[in-house]
């Protein structure tokens, strides 16, 4: 009886997010009837080659975000921490490429005649698998010696640690390398590129693109699709009850961290040949992946790709009508959603 | 041992006093004190940073003879309010007698606005905006090493003389980056060229460039000019040699240093034309000059901003010395006798301080040598054409600086 009576109160059902797209809808109306139609029309206007060209590079850019925030979905998942070292997880992936690639330069820096020999360089080839590798065992150190002792805390220690072995692993960086940045040549095989018509598409871009979504295809195949993405998620759901049927929950718990931060890693070998390898990259790219993490729904798999790709092509869209805006378009996107379904768009709601 | 509150407060008081106490006879002692304030951990960092500080060091060394000089430094991050806020600490609380470097335009006049308040000397180094020198010019700040006016007429002016009429603007969102494509605008129009379009970008925190570097090819452009500077200036390089801009486009890279040049490697930078107004590989003294900066700070070679910390404060610590320390704090007075008398030093030979503030450097332009031409690390410039002292910097008539009585 009472239900019936707040029911009716409320009036007729409906959803919250329809009353904010029909506000959004008659605001639109008014500016251009406000602004008139032609003028409307003639600010919308680019040359659709230009607008093909910005899609595809959103796309491209919308491939490091949605490999940066699988990797913090899958970490927030499974461990409930928020882990704001993943910038500089991602810096430090280039960074050890280039290491890799030219290890006789920065040997020189840390003593003069110190130098290996040739055969010991590695190329972008072998980076992309070694260097996951590498960063991947040192997320499993961090895991075992200090992010372990935090599960049973609010997720606020967890977000301050983080936040602050960002801010050490980047100060040692810096300390070490300098800002200016290194060079890293894209890989021979990759030079050059292909007129596309409406745009000159290097391969490298392309083959960014590709490998981002092999990637983020494989890791939600294997997390939906196998028995072992099975049980990882029984434990998040519930750790006590899968270590009685005899699966290593805190084993896993530390390789998934391992592997979200080989994910970083991934990236970063991925950005390493065209933007500047120097520590502030990952800074840059941590406050926009976050976004879309919450965006997509935090812990969400799916969520993260999707909204990855989809964000990457908001922005590169902003970046054609009023570039001053690109930076703040995804915020805007995060405060409209978070009003209509706080949970984000593909978050089950808690 | 457990603590009430009455010990507490005590102890605290007593600490708090014990910590204030020295610092108020230092600031009364004879100590000259200078601030180095610039990015130490941001984009611009390897072109100021702890190299502008090593500067100001190596001349203390060659001038304080008889001097008591202290240098101290903070890094204030690209952000106008942090800067203010150390600055107007170092003042009050420290006793800071000169604030040198500050790089990155916004921060630098947020600075300018406080010493012209507290009466000290700024001597600004790493920034680009000519309203130091212009509408917000004041009896207590000198502009020396580069200005946007400098770059833009010395890159910009040769570039379309050569050729490169139509541009296209890839900008960095503040008044460095407004004003050096506003200046650069002026330089191509003067010499009959026009600008077909520009991008503004969010500074700091923006690292893909292509979307720009898209539009500027689909406008028909002929020459990409790059208002920013540091990481962002090499992003765009890279980034258009990837997207195949350079077959079809020039790059006017308005402002970069070597540091850049060294960071983008020389198969990227080869043939660009750069701007600087100092070069450690121009003449016998630069070179001496380099050698013994290497002595104190061997990573690097000095560029325009270290050599200019370097010439600005010998002179300084030259006026104070003449003047008598005690006038030290009256900035306004220090600032005046340097500009009545010329500096004398290795990195610039001799400079004459304008009544606008304006430290009349040359204006030299470069072009990046291939890797055959490089004989090794740091050997990367060309002199292609020199910009007179006199004739680099904005004419003092056009600045609008309210000092300048016409």
């Amino acid at each position: 009886m009472s239900g019936a009576i707040a029911a009716g109160r409320r009036g007729p059902a409906v959803p919250g997010w329809a009353l904010w797209i029909g506000a959004l809808l008659v605001a639109v109306i008014a500016v251009v009837f406000l602004v008139g139609p032609a003028a409307v029309w003639a600010w919308l206007y680019k040359p659709p080659a230009l607008l093909l060209g910005q899609l595809l590079l959103g796309l491209i850019n919308g491939a490091f975000y949605a490999l940066l925030s699988l990797g913090l979905a899958i970490i927030f998942g499974m461990l409930n921490i928020i882990n704001f070292a993943h910038g500089a997880l991602f810096m430090m992936g280039a960074f050890i490429a280039w290491m890799l690639l030219t290890p006789n330069t920065w040997l020189a820096m840390i003593s003069p005649g110190l130098a290996v020999p040739d055969w010991l360089m590695l190329g972008y080839w072998p980076s992309l698998i070694v260097v996951p590798i590498v960063v991947g065992a040192f997320g499993l150190f961090l895991e075992k010696t200090i992010i372990s002792r935090l599960y049973r805390l609010d997720h606020l220690y967890g977000l301050l640690l983080t936040f602050g072995l960002a801010l050490v692993i980047e100060g040692l960086f810096r300390n070490a390398f300098g800002s200016s940045g290194m060079p890293y040549r894209i890989p021979n095989a990759l030079q050059g590129g292909v007129n596309l018509g409406f745009m000159f598409m290097p391969y490298y871009r392309g083959w960014v693109v590709v490998a981002a979504g092999v990637v983020c295809l494989v890791t939600w195949l294997v997390i939906e699709k196998t028995s072992l993405g099975a049980k990882l998620r029984a434990a998040t759901e519930n750790p006590g009850l899968v270590q009685a049927f005899g699966v290593n929950v805190p084993r896993m718990i530390s390789l998934t961290y391992a592997g979200g931060l080989a994910l970083a890693a991934f990236a970063g070998v991925l950005a390493a040949p065209i933007y500047s390898v120097n520590p502030n990259m990952g800074s840059n790219f941590i406050i926009t992946v976050f976004a879309v993490v919450v965006i997509g729904g935090m812990g969400s798999i799916v969520g993260s790709i999707v909204t990855g790709f989809g964000l990457g092509i908001v922005e590169g869209l902003t970046k054609v009508y009023y570039p001053q805006a690109s930076a703040t378009v995804i915020f805007v996107i995060m405060v409209i959603v978070l009003l209509m379904r706080p949970a984000g768009l593909f978050g089950k709601g808690s | 041992m457990i603590l009430d509150r009455r010990t507490l407060l005590g102890t605290t008081l007593a600490a708090g006093s014990t910590l204030a106490l020295p610092r108020r006879g230092r600031a009364q002692s004879n100590t000259i004190k200078i601030g180095v304030l610039n990015d130490q951990s941001g984009p611009y960092r390897d072109l100021g940073g702890m190299h502008s500080v090593n500067a100001a060091k190596m001349a203390i060394k060659e001038m304080g003879a008889g001097l008591n000089v202290e240098v101290i430094s903070a890094d204030h991050q690209n952000k106008p309010d942090i800067g203010a806020g150390i600055v107007r600490q170092w003042i009050d609380q420290d006793g800071v007698d000169m604030i040198l470097d500050v790089n990155t335009s916004s921060v630098a006049l947020a600075v300018n606005g406080v010493c012209k308040q507290k009466n000290i000397s700024y001597i600004n180094n790493g920034a680009g905006t000519t309203d130091l020198t212009g509408p917000q010019c004041t009896p207590v700040t000198i502009h020396w090493g580069y200005d946007v006016y400098m770059l833009a007429q010395s890159t910009g002016g040769a570039l379309v003389k050569s050729g490169g009429k139509n541009w296209y603007f890839i900008t960095a969102d503040y008044v460095f980056g407004q004003q050096l494509q506003r200046d650069a605008s002026f330089f191509v129009k003067k010499e009959g060229g026009q600008v077909t379009g520009a991008s503004m970008y969010p500074f700091p925190g923006t690292s893909d460039f292509s979307s720009f570097l898209i539009s500027a090819q689909s406008s028909g452009a002929d020459v990409l000019g790059l208002a920013n500077a540091g990481a962002d200036t090499t992003n765009c390089i890279k980034q258009a040699a990837e997207f195949g801009l350079t077959q079809k486009m020039k790059i006017a890279a308005l402002l970069m240093y070597i540091n850049d040049v060294k960071g983008l490697g020389l198969e990227a930078a080869q043939g660009l034309f750069l701007t600087e107004s100092f070069y450690w590989d121009l003449d016998d003294k630069s070179r001496a000059f380099s050698k013994r900066f290497e002595e104190i700070d061997p990573a690097v070679k000095p560029n325009m901003d270290q050599a200019s910390c370097y010439a600005s404060t010998l002179h300084f610590l030259k006026t104070v010395k003449e003047m008598g320390v005690d006038k030290r704090k009256d900035g306004a007075a220090v600032v005046a006798q340097m500009k009545k008398t010329p500096a004398q030093d290795d990195a610039y030979g001799t400079t004459h301080i304008r009544e606008d503030g304006w430290a009349q450097v040359p204006a030299y332009l470069f072009q990046v040598k291939s890797p055959k031409e490089s004989k090794g690390t740091w050997d990367y410039y060309k002199l292609v054409q020199t910009t007179k002292a006199g004739e680099a910097g904005k004419p003092m008539s056009e600045g609008g600086c309210p000092l300048v009585k016409s």
